[in-house]
């Protein structure tokens, strides 16, 4: 996979993108070329024109969104701003209305879970969609079992999830053959963060993934994203809580009512800023001038 | 609403309120069997199972220690309980109680719930009888599959519905429980219209299936097999673990099992077979066919449900079924498989049943026969609400059911107090139940 073809298949769209994104950072004309021209980072998932209605409900409305490898986008927005929607079209949840995903420059399809799962997206939902009847390692190899002769191969299955827990650190379950049920919120978490990174995933998106966790676990979380990114995957990060956002976050993508407002790298932005696309949809050094992405 | 929702956007951390791992969690979590050390001794193992019963996780030991008392009881009451020729009766009379439950607890793994499977089961069973009777003739075998192939396709079609048109599964069965009754009568009526209502079960295999007896030496053999093969099955599991550098219960463990089975296995066939005519002069001895039937029956639903895709599936489905289908289950499938076996299972049950009664009839209560299958299996240890449950537990439901209805047989008390004893004991298991577990689930 070049970066020239990656180019070529998001042409099309390429001018859509630059508009918006640089009607939000004027001070910044450059940085377009660094996401489209790509030498640092391949551009693991593009996302052109998605649209997505619930009745007259329009939650998303012609995104336009490069997620390149290897680096943490930060995906941020008001309540209601689209983040949820979003990412369950990435992950298959819910099937875009219009628009166009393509996957390392391919055009691909994603309808359900099973195709986001294939082309190796993992998400952590906020709710983290853990069975709490099933144990740790189950609940880790729900979907993408081991077996041998048809048959769940069981000794595989925990060393790997003990190995996976293990390089995330987590030393404070005590067995993992107990029932997630019977685990803490952050042990809880750590479940859901071990299972995303276990299958060989090229894109994790994680759903608010430091919320309801203590201080030293949510440093250990961050931690793990980055080295995530680190490793060449690309991670797509929702949250509110923007301290965490701007410790881990490589690019931001801010949505606003559905549409995305702001995309850039995460130094061109800084909290106040942030906030402001956020909650206006546009920022004040460009109030004043042209309202092109309003 | 952007304005209302700008403080919280810059600054907030975690919430305050939610810690980290504190002592007191971590001491609830203490005990579990495979925190122990790889090489964990005897007493270890056996200290962290009675921590672990003490905080809730009693597993099947309120179920076993009831029946045991159920047994005392009427031990006390009548003497005639306990004797050669009782047991087996019992043994008999629960195998309809025990399959109907190990039906109902495929559906109520997915917290769903059948109300059909004893007229569906009750269609096959008829199939089944008529195509083994004049003028048909069909062979016992074939008779039997087209019996159990019915009920499962009637099974397949109900998940279809439910799972499909995402209808009610409540709803949708009460419909099957309605319309397969009205079809088993009209079935039956059309084929002997001049017998009153009942098909004669002419094939003397099937007629044996609950009366017939292995031989003496045949019921020793088919013991020491199954008796070998679980031992083997035990300890290759364990040899698997620890060669994978995982925890496995110590070899003494192990064994201290395969004896206690052992054991059981040797009164149960001793009792079997010896004689238990109740004239003088006639010989009546052996195991009853059904007695390995139901066996091997629950020995394949259990490694079905324990150690394939689809068994895990359900498990899953039924703890968290949004959580199954995004991680990529296809909940439909299952679901219909579900449903599908547990039908087929329903139409061994009530196959089981006529083969005792020696016929098919209209008479068959199939709503009253469902709603036992059911509190066989929650009686076992099942729960209603889905993700809980194992086979075994329809196996232990289905004793106390068949012991209370046998007792009370033997005490000469009617059916009105066999079902109210009946109803406080599902009352009772429910009770130990949910008292068992406060404390151990989280908020």
């Amino acid at each position: 996979m070049t970066a020239d073809s990656t180019a070529a298949a998001s042409q099309p769209q390429e001018g859509n993108v630059s508009r918006s994104a640089s009607a939000g950072r004027e001070t910044n004309p450059g940085r377009d070329g660094q996401a489209d021209g790509a030498p640092v980072a391949d551009v693991l998932l593009s996302l052109r024109g998605i649209s997505k209605h619930f009745g007259p409900v329009t939650a998303l409305d012609d995104v336009n969104l490069d997620i390149p490898a290897g680096r943490v986008t930060a995906l941020i927005g008001d309540n209601g701003a689209g983040k949820s929607t979003l990412i369950k079209v990435i992950a298959g949840i819910h099937e875009a209305d219009h628009g166009e995903i393509y996957w390392s420059g391919e055009r691909v399809a994603i309808r359900t879970p099973h195709d986001a799962t294939q082309l190796g997206v993992a998400t952590v939902y906020q709710d983290l969609a853990l069975c709490d009847n099933l144990d740790i390692v189950a609940n880790m190899f729900l979907g993408v079992e081991i077996r041998r002769h048809r048959l769940l191969d069981e000794t595989p299955m925990e060393l790997k999830a003990k190995e996976t827990l293990a390089g995330l650190s987590v030393t404070s379950v005590r067995s993992i053959r107990q029932p997630v049920g019977s685990l803490s919120g952050g042990q809880r978490q750590s479940v859901a963060v071990a299972r995303a990174v276990m299958g060989d995933a090229k894109l994790v998106v994680m759903d608010e993934p430091t919320a309801a966790l203590g201080v030293s676990q949510t440093a250990m979380v961050l931690e793990l994203i980055q080295g995530l990114a680190a490793s060449g995957i690309g991670v797509i990060v929702i949250s509110h809580n923007l301290i965490d956002v701007f410790s881990v976050a490589d690019h931001m993508a801010i949505l606003y009512l559905g549409r995305l407002v702001s995309a850039g790298p995460a130094s061109d932005y800084d909290r106040q800023s942030a906030v402001e696309i956020m909650t206006t949809g546009a920022s004040s050094e460009r109030q004043n001038g042209a309202p092109a992405a309003i | 609403m952007a304005a209302t929702d700008e403080p919280t956007v810059g600054e907030v951390t975690a919430p305050p309120e939610i810690v980290e791992e504190t002592a007191a969690d971590q001491a609830t979590l203490d005990g579990e069997l495979l925190a122990l050390p790889p090489d964990a001794s005897f007493n270890e193992y056996v200290t962290a199972w009675v921590k672990r019963v003490r905080r809730g996780e009693s597993g099947v030991l309120p179920v076993v220690g009831g029946l045991i008392v159920i047994v005392i009881i009427f031990q006390i009451e009548n003497s005639r309980f306990l004797t050669d020729l009782n047991l087996v009766n019992l043994l008999q009379q629960s195998a309809e109680f025990i399959v109907l439950g190990m039906a109902e607890i495929f559906v109520l793994l997915l917290g769903e719930i059948d109300l059909s499977l004893g007229y569906s089961g009750a269609v096959g069973a008829a199939v089944m009888a008529i195509l083994a009777y004049p003028p048909i003739n069909l062979s016992w075998e074939f008779a039997i599959l087209a019996g159990l192939a019915t009920s499962a396709t009637i099974g397949f079609a109900q998940g279809q519905l439910i799972s499909r048109l995402r209808l009610p599964p409540f709803v949708v069965t009460l419909g099957g429980l309605l319309f397969w009754e009205g079809f088993l009568i009209w079935v039956i009526n059309n084929q002997s219209p001049s017998n009153g209502g009942s098909i004669r079960i002419d094939s003397t295999t099937i007629y044996d299936i609950v009366n017939g007896n292995l031989s003496l030496t045949a019921g020793w053999i088919v013991l020491a097999v199954g008796l070998v093969l679980f031992a083997v099955a035990s300890v290759t599991r364990d040899r698997r673990r620890r060669a994978g550098g995982l925890v496995a219960p110590p070899l003494i463990l192990t064994l201290a099992k395969v004896a206690a089975v052992s054991v059981a296995g040797i009164v149960l066939v001793w009792i079997c077979n010896a004689n238990r005519a109740a004239f003088v002069g006639a010989t009546v001895r052996g195991v009853p066919w059904v007695v390995p039937i139901i066996v091997a029956l629950v020995v394949a639903w259990t490694f079905l449900l324990t150690r394939s895709r689809f068994g895990r599936y359900v498990y899953a489905i039924g703890g968290n079924r949004e959580a199954a289908r995004r991680a990529g289950i296809n909940v439909h499938r299952v679901r219909v498989l579900a449903y599908t076996l547990a039908g087929l299972t329903a139409a061994a049950a009530i196959i089981i049943l006529d083969s005792r009664t020696g016929g098919v009839t209209t008479d068959i209560d199939g709503g009253q026969t469902v709603l036992y299958g059911v509190a066989a299996a929650v009686i076992g240890g099942t729960s209603l609400l889905g993700g809980r449950g194992k086979m075994v537990h329809a196996l232990l439901g289905g004793l106390v059911i068949a012991t209370i209805y046998n007792g009370m047989g033997l005490l000469s008390l009617s059916t009105d107090f066999q079902y109210m004893i009946t109803a406080l004991v599902l009352l009772a298991a429910v009770i130990v139940d949910a008292v068992s577990r406060r404390g151990t689930q989280p908020t």
